[in-house]
């Protein structure tokens, strides 16, 4: 006996809207399918109707996660448009919140993971010892969530002596404890046995997929564009990209783990090695005619931004790829043929940010399931239609 | 005086009054315990350390909307929560924990008393069985089957550890039972093994993380309670406290040698042994992540059973020895 169960638009194991329906026949899954839209922000659209510093603000909302990544690839984007070139140690600090950032977001995952797979100690622990890189990020910017610290042309805040003395030492403490649920996260028994097998995706099919980010890099092939296409300052840093070669989710869990050790190895090298001078230069407030992609390695994978100027102080275009838009196809190739108990693990392994993701509205009719796409303009239109009838209503029934 | 003595028996110690305050005091011990392990807080705020947390979250529950779904089978959907109560507070009144001679088997206390409670722990299951399958639910549904899936795993371990003590007491009343390792303490270290894996088998009875597949939140939401809301859920979630409670009580009475000395050192014995073993049931609950159906089979089957059969024959060899 086969039947569907919808998890999301509503569900505990998701944190946004989304609706996954799941063919399953008993407890295994046949068919998978991702329902999409239930998040429309206009986030596009208003960018278009912003500056290009107004837009460093808006960008940053995109996602309250990796924040600091869709302003980071504004910015870059932004700055080769305008072709200036940022000072080194403005740099140095951009991509020293970008890797505290990475590390903030994979010890919220891997509390994520211990969640859905019901390992809430592990949970509880690990987000425990996240707030110590929020303090960190606290203490460089004053913000925990969106640090405001890209400008156009450099950073907004400098760092001194002191505070790098104190992520040093916070640093320490993290290494330990990250050492610690490495060990955990890959040796308790009862939790090796939720995620290793679980998830499988072939390296030829996460190529073929277009996968990004840990999720590609657990199925064995070592794509970062830290790597590969080196922006700021990581072609004199040193470090390594980690893959794993089991294809499922303990290879995630051990990619992110793996990540976080680079990442501090990251961020000690730029501690030691930041350069004196000035953090920004200034930015002229247009931008020529000119189109730009730009490519940024955000926490959970391969983050693009097109930018297009007109020569006006606002962009004329502004398109943003976020990683988990990426990964969806992915993830239905994952989930066929698992079980329902790991429909949360499979879904939580791509670390998915789907409000970053939507873009368009779907309207489902309740009654025959059918599915249609609404665009932004037949939106307008209905908008107008409503509006207008509701005040010819109001017309009529006015009493003078 | 007698039916005094009864009446006492069931409305006050150990009967009605006594399985509300104490498992929900047992509910606050195992969510402080958890909390703790887990280096968080746990209940703080109502009654002295949040004690009266439980007690609060009950009348809360209790005054919120009751919602039967339209269609489920409305009967059995209002009376199960009542029926679950009830087995588990008659449960309660057969641990040996007062009003009872060890010479002339009593109402409370007979002779196979052991396999009534046995058969009034497994009566819960399928009441949760019954509530998933009777809400018509999807989520509640799949709950319901996981329910009895796992079921097929462990009770026959738990039967024959929960057994294994009686036969090398050569008696099937609780109360005996516990005399004999009274008497004879050096013997119950025999059953430690037993002990262990009859853990491991309540952990599973009691949905209990590794085990609290039925009613998965990150999976299938509430599981088989999804569609129960206000005065029935409240009434469930009283009734698996108390299955705690006679759970723990059930194996603190085989394996901890039970509560002598009648009212007070007995009432004393009784919370210091069941909340030891609690104490023991939150241990599994933080260190372990939940495992997937299947998985609960094959660990039941492949190392649960062959083990307690193993203990068994040991058992049996050592009672040859001794008589």
């Amino acid at each position: 006996m086969s039947f569907e169960i919808p998890i999301g638009p509503q569900h505990p194991a998701l944190k946004e809207p989304i609706g996954v329906r799941v063919t399953v026949d008993g407890e295994i899954i046949r068919d998978a399918d991702l329902h999409l839209g239930y998040n429309h922000r206009g986030v596009e659209k208003l960018a278009e109707q912003k500056n290009w510093t107004q837009n460093i603000y808006l960008m940053e909302r995109i996602c309250g996660i990796c924040s600091h990544s869709h302003a980071t690839c504004y910015v870059q984007g932004v700055e080769k448009l305008m072709e200036i070139e940022p000072p080194k140690r403005g740099l140095f600090i951009r991509i020293l919140v970008s890797e505290l950032e990475r590390v903030h977001s994979h010890l919220l995952w891997l509390g994520v993971a211990g969640h859905e797979a019901g390992f809430d100690s592990f949970f509880m622990y690990v987000w425990r010892d996240r707030e110590i890189v929020m303090d960190i990020l606290e203490t460089i910017s004053g913000n925990r969530v969106h640090y405001a610290i890209n400008t156009i042309g450099g950073v907004r805040r400098d760092l001194d002596e002191l505070q790098a003395k104190h992520i040093l030492d916070s640093l320490e403490v993290l290494r330990q404890r990250s050492e610690y649920y490495q060990k955990l996260g890959t040796t308790e028994p009862s939790f090796v046995a939720r995620l290793a097998g679980v998830g499988y995706l072939s390296k030829e099919d996460a190529i073929e997929l277009c996968a990004v980010g840990p999720t590609l890099r657990a199925s064995g092939v070592p794509m970062d564009v830290r790597k590969d296409d080196p922006y700021a300052v990581y072609d004199e840093v040193p470090f390594e990209v980690c893959t794993a070669d089991t294809c499922d989710v303990l290879g995630r869990t051990v990619v992110r783990i793996k990540e976080l050790m680079q990442s501090y190895n990251i961020i000690e090298y730029l501690l030691k090695n930041l350069p004196d001078g000035p953090i920004a230069v200034r930015a002229p407030r247009r931008a020529k005619p000119n189109e730009v992609v730009s490519r940024y390695e955000a926490p959970r994978g391969e983050n693009i931004h097109y930018i297009k100027s007109n020569g006006t102080d606002k962009p004329e275009r502004l398109k943003v790829r976020a990683p988990t838009l990426a990964n969806y196809a992915a993830t239905i190739k994952m989930l066929k043929n698992g079980f329902i108990a790991d429909v949360p693990l499979i879904f939580a392994a791509i670390d998915p940010c789907i409000c970053c993701a939507e873009r368009s509205v779907a309207i489902v009719e309740e009654k025959t399931q059918q599915e249609r796409i609404v665009t932004m303009s037949s939106l307008r239109e209905l908008n107008l239609k409503i509006t207008n009838y509701q005040a010819r209503k109001r017309e009529a029934e006015w009493p003078l | 005086m007698a039916t005094l003595k009864t009446l006492i028996y069931l409305m006050i110690y150990p009967g009605l009054l006594f399985i509300f305050f104490y498992s929900t005091f047992a509910e606050w011990y195992d969510r402080k315990l958890y909390a703790r392990f887990q280096n968080r807080m746990g209940p703080t705020h109502t009654g002295r350390a949040g004690v009266l947390q439980p007690i609060a979250d009950f009348i809360k529950l209790m005054s919120k909307e009751d919602i039967v779904p339209e269609r489920a089978d409305r009967g059995l959907f209002r009376a199960l929560p009542a029926f679950g109560l009830a087995i588990v507070s008659v449960g309660m009144l057969l641990l040996p924990v007062w009003n009872y001679t060890l010479d002339s088997p009593s109402a409370t206390s007979f002779s196979g008393d052991i396999v009534v409670l046995l058969y009034l722990l497994s009566l819960p299951t399928f009441i949760f069985f019954l509530a998933g399958w009777s809400s018509t639910n999807l989520f509640s549904t799949v709950g319901g089957t996981r329910v009895l899936t796992m079921l097929f795993g462990y009770e026959v371990p738990l039967f024959l550890t929960v057994l294994t003590p009686a036969i090398l007491a050569n008696s099937w009343r609780l109360a005996e039972i516990a005399a004999f390792y009274r008497q004879r303490p050096l013997l119950a270290l025999l059953n430690i093994p037993a002990f262990l894996i009859a853990l491991i088998c309540v952990q599973a009875k009691l949905e209990r993380t590794p085990f609290d597949i039925p009613h998965a939140e990150t999976e299938i939401v509430g599981g088989t309670f999804t569609e129960y809301s206000g005065k029935k859920l409240a009434l469930f979630r009283l009734m698996m406290d108390a299955e705690l409670v006679v759970a723990a009580g059930l194996l603190a009475t085989v394996f901890l040698g039970g509560f002598p000395g009648g009212l007070l050192p007995g009432l004393i014995n009784f919370i210091i042994k069941t909340l030891f073993v609690i104490s023991l049931l939150s241990l599994l609950r933080a260190t372990t992540s939940r495992i997937r159906v299947d998985q609960v089979i094959t660990l039941s089957w492949r190392y649960l059973a062959p083990l307690a059969v193993l203990q068994l024959l040991v058992i049996i060899l050592i009672k040859g020895l001794i008589s």
